[in-house]
This record gives C-alpha cells, structure tokens and sequence, in this order.
C-alpha cells in the first residue's frame, strides 16, 4: 500500500517537475509604472505566441519562458525599445509563427486582396442579373 | 459554359472537404526551429552554473574547431534521458559546452553527479535570456557550432542513440 501510495506521488510531482523552481523574473507578472508604457508592452505581449504552450499569447501564459519573455519585454519597453522592433527581434529568432499580429508578407496578399475580389464579383454578377431583369 | 459552371460550387466543396481531411490525417508539426541556424551565435556571457566548471561566453565558443552548445536545466526530465547520449559524444572526442536554463548551482551539481558531466563549460541563463536570443523553444535543445562562431544545426528534443551518428556528421560538416 505504502509502495502504491510513493508510485501515485512520484506521478503527482511530475508535472511540478516540468517547470523551474527559481522564482520568476523581476517584471514577468509586475506592471511597468508608467502606464503609457505598461500599455505597449501588454499590446505586444497579446500578440507575441508562447512557445511552450503554443495556442496562448505569452500574456495569458503560465509557463517559466513566457514569464521570461514577458519580463524581458517589459524591460525592454522601459529601456525605451520601440515594441516593433521586439518583434521584429523575435521573428527573426523564431519566424513569423511568434507573432499574432498579421503581417503584409507578400504570400498573404492574395488573402488581403480575397474581399476585394469577391466584392468585385459580385458587381458583376448583380449587373448581369439588372440588365436581364430590364430586358 | 453554364453546364460546366453549375458544377463549379460542388466541386469547391469537395476540394475544400479534401482539404481538411488531408489535415486531419497529416501529424502534427509544432517543432519551432530557429531561425538564427547559418547565422552567428549572438553574444552572451553567463555565469558559471556549476561548482566545478567555468562559465560560458560565446567568444568561448568560437575555438576554431566545431563545438556543441546543449541547451538544458536541472529540472527537465528529457535532459536525463539525453545524458548517456552526451557522454557517448563526449567520449567520441565531441567538444560540449551547456547553458542551464532557469537553474540553480546546487541543482546543477546534483544534475551532473547523477547523470555524468560530459560538459566543459556551462553558463547560468537564470532568465531564459540567452535561450530566446538562440531562438530556442524548450529543453533539452543542441546546436552545432562550427570554429567561427555560427550555428551549424538545431536538435531539438532529447538527443536519442539514433540521433548520435546525425550530429556527428554534422559536425563533421561543420569543420
């Protein structure tokens, strides 16, 4: 029984085993003073993905590298960075899967041009239709 | 042409079906590979993380020969089950340096008395910072690092037997 009980903890403490147990970083989860500031890093903390947890922004993350990340734009924002360039610092370390924010990358004009078309289309059509009615 | 263009809606629909299956059947992929692999390893110098080996810099790493730098932590589960495979590469002649992520000295030390230290020296990322100017994702993580300082290649995950031959050759290229 003593055994079984020692092999169901050994399975509970896995997962607290998965993550560090340092503390996290100074302004992971600790607002920037200057609220103009805490503002563009929490838009861009919105849009930057975690990697460990892949379908969360590192805002709504848990996980240690996403406190790191967090903490890391803070400090960054309050260095005077512009958060563009975080971003463009992190896609170019991780590609354009990072960021939430869509871009105007030539392979997506196509989708960025899709209304513009279907509307385009659908003049077309809704003339055909008016000068059949007429006639 | 109305006669073909009344099927066109259908067959939309039947591509569009075939299209999900055919995501629906694929794996998977949520491996990020950095983005910095052919480029120059950016700089960095971190502290020692453990009590017996010097830290790590990356004007270090640039030794002229090929080196690999292994991405681990104390705390991570497949960094242990990787550790045989290290110290068969450490044996194979491979130099190794490490950066521990989010550590602490006493846990590193503890780490390398149970699982062997292949390493020659290992740096202390308390802040991951290191780790996300790598572009790496997770641990355990290795890269190639030629005699110039570049990044040669990405392993990501656990190095596995079967993966030893692979990085070998890849350090070979590297020379």
């Amino acid at each position: 029984m003593k055994a079984l009980i020692a092999l169901f903890l050994a399975f509970a403490a896995a997962p607290a085993l998965a993550q560090t147990a340092l503390p996290p970083a100074p302004w992971a989860d600790r607002q920037i003073p200057d609220a103009r500031q805490e503002r563009a890093a929490k838009a861009l903390m919105e849009t930057i993905r975690c990697l460990t947890c892949q379908s969360q922004s590192i805002a709504d993350s848990n996980a240690s590298m996403a406190a790191d990340m967090r903490s890391q734009i803070r400090e960054r924002i309050m260095a005077g960075e512009r958060p563009e360039a975080i971003r463009a610092w992190l896609v170019a370390r991780y590609g354009d899967w990072v960021s939430y924010a869509p871009s105007a990358d030539p392979i997506l004009w196509p989708l960025w041009a899709a209304p513009l078309v279907l509307l385009a289309l659908g003049l077309v059509l809704m003339r055909g239709r008016i000068r059949r009615s007429r006639s | 042409m109305r006669r073909i263009l009344i099927w066109l809606p259908l067959l939309l629909f039947v591509a569009f079906i075939g299209l999900f299956a055919s995501g629906l059947f694929q794996p998977d992929d949520r491996i990020i590979h950095s983005r910095l692999v052919g480029q120059p390893l950016p700089a960095f110098d971190l502290p020692a993380a453990a009590s017996d080996r010097p830290g790590l810099s990356s004007e270090a790493m640039t030794s002229g020969q090929p080196r690999l730098l292994n991405i681990f932590a104390s705390w991570c589960v497949p960094c242990m089950v990787e550790a045989p495979q290290l110290m068969a590469l450490k044996q194979a002649g491979v130099a190794i340096d490490a950066i521990a992520i989010r550590d602490a000295r006493s846990d590193v030390d503890a780490f390398l008395a149970r699982n062997g230290n292949p390493y020659q020296r290992i740096g202390l990322d308390a802040r991951s910072a290191v780790q996300i100017a790598l572009g790496s994702s997770g641990v355990p993580e290795t890269f190639v690092i030629d005699g110039r300082g570049r990044i040669a290649y990405q392993h990501i995950g656990e190095i596995r037997a079967d993966d030893v031959p692979t990085i070998l050759a890849r350090l070979e290229d590297a020379r």
